[in-house]
């Protein structure tokens, strides 16, 4: 027993040195073309912002108090899911000449995938809390609690890169259908219109989806200043375990396989 | 105890339409019968085992199954039947520069691979400064590894691979590397650490490399194993013998009976060359060019019987 905790000690050492390594290869690679390196990242869902806000105020902007920051709050949410599940989808596929070559835990590149577009979240959000604060919005300690949403998104994310990765090892068309899919998704993420128009019954669809269900959180937090039910909380972390499971399960038990597709 | 240790492995491996559809095109195939896999059989019934200090040289013509087995002996794959068993830690080099990311310093690519490879970041600190001296890349620890030719690609992962002390080493087909002057080195390292006691294992198509430093021999062809031996000399001769004539020996005795043949065939062709480079010289003096003919004799005797040379100098 001592010696198989050794053992597991050792090989978590190892896998710990290999995923520095591949964070900062993947951190260099992602930011070494681009001219504006980081800040790009940042200006992006700005840009988005800019033009989400000058659209729509027109049409929902009226009703809705604190427009920009609730339009902010569904796009930074959104983007963060995207570019994580989308970057993680190629994971294992742009190191397939490593694994085939290599004994090492395929896993390691999916995580170093999302450690990119944590902190890139990290920086939008900053921009986020900016123009909460230009926005009037009053700031809060429950803000805080912010961290909760974040740490199931992230776990979701992972979760979600991992059933994508493996779909993308064997099914090269996964990625266009993976457009058409988290496009539409971003429509019913209520990123810039409210549901509260709709039917009772039709708005509790709304947290089918995991995306919306974390833009809800962030919102109810931000602009209503209010701490989500317990039943929030759990549905979040039911999202984040189930997609988590799932994609553990398919890579547990395909681990041997993705060697015969690239 | 055996530090590698396979008990009747087989390998089954798929090919097929599969790779490269997407999904759309897989339930359309799938709905019209029309997709096909094809299942076969990479190794079979493969058995073999290896003590401390052995060094293995796989032979076999292309797709006999040699690096497959690699990648089961080293964990990338997991047999589909039978036993793998291994003992220490593996380094294992199946293809040199794969792995290395071109945008990266040769710094950065030298972590990578180590991490890659299962050391710690602690040991590749140690080992860093020995390896680019052994990959004589000083000058270049700081450039983009895109821009290192090929031979110096190599030299690197050789070094990395080899300058760190593994329990089991595996190489497939990467000795021959770099220019004449490393060659030598390479070599002359590989040594070394054989003789440290580490297991090693050697696929290669030069031969002449396998006879010189290797102690036990797995020959494979179309996934079958034709002999496990220590008798390194007769399984080459065999094989050589095999690589000519297409014939597979099925026993004992037939693997005596062509490295036998092999050893005729080698023996008729130097008389042979012999018998040729005769009747040149008394073509020579036929013409009564005497000259050339001394000359041409004189470096007869320096490659077939140099002793006798020295003597008539000595008189």
């Amino acid at each position: 027993m001592k010696k198989w905790i050794q053992r597991q000690a050792e090989k978590m050492k190892k896998n710990r040195f290999i995923f520095e390594e591949l964070v900062k290869r993947d951190f260099k690679q992602k930011y070494k073309r681009t001219a504006l390196g980081m800040l790009w990242s940042v200006l992006n869902p700005m840009l988005n912002l800019l033009v989400m806000r000058m659209v729509f105020t027109h049409f929902f902007g009226q009703q809705t108090p604190h427009y920009t920051t609730y339009i902010f709050a569904g796009n930074v949410v959104f983007s963060f899911y995207r570019e994580a599940t989308s970057g993680g989808m190629t994971a294992l596929m742009s190191n397939s000449h490593i694994f085939t070559k290599v004994n090492v835990p395929k896993y390691l590149f999916l995580l170093s995938k999302n450690v990119s577009s944590v902190i890139n979240f990290g920086l939008t959000l900053i921009v986020f809390f900016i123009f909460a604060a230009l926005d009037r919005v009053p700031f809060h300690w429950k803000f805080l609690m912010l961290i909760y949403p974040v740490i199931t998104l992230l776990v979701f994310n992972i979760g979600m890169g991992l059933i994508l990765s493996a779909l993308f090892v064997f099914f090269r068309d996964t990625q266009y259908l993976y457009e058409v899919f988290s496009l539409m998704l971003m429509y019913l993420s209520a990123i810039f219109y409210q549901i509260d128009t709709f039917p009772a019954d039709t708005q509790k669809l709304f947290l089918l989806n995991p995306v919306y269900a974390h833009i809800r959180y962030f919102r109810m937090i931000v602009l209503n200043n209010t701490i989500p039910s317990l039943g929030d909380h759990a549905l979040l972390l039911l999202y984040a375990a189930l997609f988590l499971g799932i994609g553990g399960l398919i890579y547990k038990k395909k681990n041997q396989q993705f060697l015969y597709y690239v | 105890m055996a530090i590698i240790k396979l008990d009747n492995v087989s390998i089954r491996y798929i090919t097929g339409d599969f790779k490269d559809i997407g999904l759309k095109e897989y339930i359309v195939r799938r709905l019209t019968g029309n997709y096909h896999v094809q299942e076969f059989w990479a190794d079979r019934h493969i058995t073999f085992s290896l003590e401390k200090g052995d060094m293995l040289g796989i032979i076999g013509a292309n797709g006999a199954g040699k690096s497959t087995l690699l990648k089961a002996i080293s964990g990338i794959m997991v047999a589909t039947e039978g036993h793998t068993e291994t003992h220490g830690s593996i380094a294992a080099l199946l293809e040199l520069t794969s792995g290395f990311d071109g945008n990266l310093t040769v710094r950065e690519n030298t972590y990578l691979r180590g991490a890659l490879l299962g050391y710690t970041r602690e040991f590749m600190d140690r080992m860093y400064g020995q390896i680019i001296e052994f990959s004589e890349l000083e000058q270049f620890q700081d450039r983009p590894f895109k821009q290192l030719s090929s031979g110096m690609k190599s030299r690197l992962a050789f070094s990395i691979a080899c300058l760190v002390k593994p329990d089991i080493l595996i190489l497939d087909e990467v000795l021959s590397v770099g220019d004449g002057a490393f060659r030598v080195k390479s070599e002359t390292k590989m040594k070394q650490i054989l003789e440290s006691g580490v297991t090693g294992i050697l696929v290669s198509h030069a031969i002449s490399q396998i006879r010189e430093m290797c102690n036990k021999i797995l020959w494979l062809d179309h996934g079958r194993q034709i002999t496990f031996t220590d008798q390194v000399s007769l399984a080459c001769d065999a094989y050589e013998e095999f690589a000519l004539t297409k014939s597979i020996p099925k026993t004992e005795d037939d693997l005596r009976k062509l490295a036998n043949a092999h050893a005729r065939r080698v023996a008729e062709e130097q008389l042979k060359r012999r018998m040729s480079e005769a009747e040149k010289l008394q073509k020579m003096l036929e013409q009564g060019d005497s000259a050339a003919a001394e000359e041409a004799a004189l470096n007869i005797l320096k490659k077939y019987h140099p002793d006798l040379l020295s003597q008539q100098n000595a008189l």
